[in-house]
């Protein structure tokens, strides 16, 4: 069995130990390497940064040996999305045409949780530019899922989550555009966390879509996921998009019963009979738990991914613009001209996903096109929105599973992008409305991991995750 | 429309400013036509007096103070991603011919 949570201690003890000296920073930094380097064979890390990871380790030792005070996360190795800008390795968003680039400032996210004390060791693997749910469009290979090495560990954020389940560090750093965070957490078997849109700084993220991108966590339990949050969650000088935040997200263990709505649609028939089974075994869960469990009814959400692939794409063709070959990036040597340098460094540098996006969102946004498929789109977010608002009104909290199956085979969809995309249906939703989700671990269906979906109103995020942390128990 | 024309895609890779294979026009054209074929069911949904939503989370005009911030970021640091540079310049391939 590859899959181990029992690597690390809780972060409140692997603290306490960097504290009362039993055990150092440093020695928490080597050991997340040496199982990095023991799980090489399943590709969830790109990069190492051995060098200033050990660097930092060492001077977070000797403030505390001086008597300085310690952060909230001292000594805690994490692993970041490399779509992170980090010191110390390469940022490349798994892709070639950022191959080699050396990020010039760090992302606000790996600040302040650098700012706490937590190490970043190395950088996570993905689908290239966060496009895909498999991470078969990494250009550096795909991650192999921790459970099955034959099936992959989901995505975007693949390697974050396989990190996390391997137990190579106790959290991950993922984003979450569509489900990145989600669905590969369901696959892979550990939490993955969706906040409201605005509530963690993107600041230093490489974007995808700009209007659903959210920095999210892969984690080993909700108790953790919200000390987490809690270090990240508001106001950065870098990003204005950001919204209000709670005075504080830690667990209380003030799990109150509560009213919570099974989305109908989720349970039809496109729905895996195993993960169904899973699934249904969580529910009764948390009834049990004494929630009050109503099923729900929201027809709109499936027609959310046939406008989130013509709202995503069409922000992906305009954040990707930038790819210009002359200000950084892959750079076509000799190309004759500005307009040949701009054709072939896009199209030698981009992988099949990200053109292939960036030609659909072209289409849409282009004259002629624009109102009957980006506006209509809109508008269809819109009918989304107001359908969450409305069922908000009777339930306070939405479950369903996190993908309708577990974590397909490798190479099973690579000649059907739009299978691929279908893997999406029930996380994609949840972005478009910029509500709050989190995927739990429900038990196994043919001994691969299910997640279960739960979703909460705007802003409710400590609700959220005090219900999961209940659910978990 | 949900068919897409070799022409069709040859007109988007050069709107988006990207070289493709005859390969992988081919491949585009089909991939493309399956997923604008599944979009295409928007269509049908009333959307009647319905706005669009472009921002989920009505923020509107966020503004800061009008002072100076420090992004601690040396001008070497920006342009060492630089493929070309000249002194602190970026070296661009000719524009006008």
């Amino acid at each position: 069995m590859s899959v181990s949570s029992s690597t690390w201690l809780s972060i409140d003890l692997i603290i306490k130990g960097v504290i009362d000296a039993s055990s150092t920073a440093e020695a928490n930094v080597e050991k997340a390497l040496r199982l990095i380097d023991e799980k090489k064979e399943f590709n969830a890390v790109i990069a190492s940064i051995p060098e200033r990871a050990l660097a930092r380790a060492r001077e977070i030792d000797q403030n505390i040996a001086a008597g300085k005070k310690p952060g909230r996360l001292a000594g805690v190795p994490f692993i970041a999305k490399d779509n992170f800008l980090v010191f110390g390795a390469a940022t490349t968003a798994a892709s070639n045409i950022l191959r080699g680039f050396d990020a010039p400032y760090q992302s606000s996210a790996v600040e302040k949780l650098e700012a706490e004390g937590a190490i970043c060791v190395a950088k996570a693997n993905l689908d290239a530019f966060a496009h895909g749910g498999s991470t078969e469009n990494s250009d550096f290979g795909t991650t192999l899922n921790p459970h099955d090495p034959t099936r992959v560990p989901g995505g975007s954020s693949g390697g974050s989550a396989a990190s996390v389940a391997l137990g190579l560090t106790p959290f991950a750093l993922g984003t979450d555009t569509g489900g990145s965070c989600r669905e590969p957490a369901s696959f892979s078997g550990c939490i993955g966390y969706k906040p409201t849109y605005g509530l963690i700084s993107r600041y230093g993220v490489i974007a995808m879509a700009s209007s659903t991108d959210v920095v999210g966590l892969l984690a080993r339990n909700s108790r953790e996921t919200a000390l987490l949050l809690d270090i990240l969650a508001g106001k950065d000088v870098h990003d204005s998009t950001i919204v209000e935040r709670a005075e504080s997200y830690m667990i209380t263990n003030s799990a109150k019963s509560l009213r919570v709505g099974v989305i109908k649609e989720f349970m039809g028939s496109g729905l895996n009979d195993d993960v169904r089974k899973a699934i249904d075994i969580g529910i009764t869960k948390i009834k049990a738990a004494g929630n009050e469990v109503v099923e729900v009814s929201m027809p709109s959400l499936e027609l959310a991914l046939a406008a989130y692939y013509i709202i995503v794409p069409a922000e992906i063709s305009s954040n990707l613009s930038r790819y210009d070959g002359q200000r950084f990036g892959f750079s076509a040597p000799d190309s004759g001209g500005l307009e040949q340098s701009y054709m072939t460094s896009r199209g030698v540098g981009f992988g099949a996903e990200a053109k292939r996006r960036i030609m659909i969102g072209t289409y849409v946004l282009s004259s002629g096109y624009y109102d009957a498929y980006y506006k209509k789109a809109a508008k269809l977010r819109t009918k989304i929105i107001q359908e969450f608002d409305e069922v908000f009104k009777n339930v306070d909290i939405l479950v369903g599973p996190t993908a309708p199956q577990t974590a397909p085979k490798i190479g099973e969809f690579s000649d059907d992008p739009l299978s691929m995309y279908l893997l999406d249906i029930m996380t994609v939703p949840v972005n478009l409305a910029g509500v709050p989700a989190i995927s739990v671990p429900c038990g196994m269906a043919n001994n691969m991991p299910v997640g279960i979906q739960m979703i909460a109103p705007m802003h409710k995020d400590k609700e959220l995750l005090e219900f999961a942390n209940s659910f978990e128990g | 429309m949900s068919t897409i024309s070799k022409d069709d895609v040859l007109k988007l890779a050069k709107l988006a400013r990207l070289n493709l294979t005859e390969l992988e026009v081919e491949k585009y054209q089909k991939e493309l036509a399956s997923i604008f074929e599944y979009v295409e069911k928007l269509q049908a949904v009333d959307t009647e007096g319905i706005e669009p939503t472009y921002q989920v989370n009505g923020l509107n005009n966020s503004t800061r103070n009008d002072e100076i911030v420090d992004y601690k970021t040396s001008k070497k640091d920006l342009l060492k991603n630089v493929p070309k540079t000249e002194g602190s310049l970026i070296k661009v391939e000719r524009m006008i011919g």
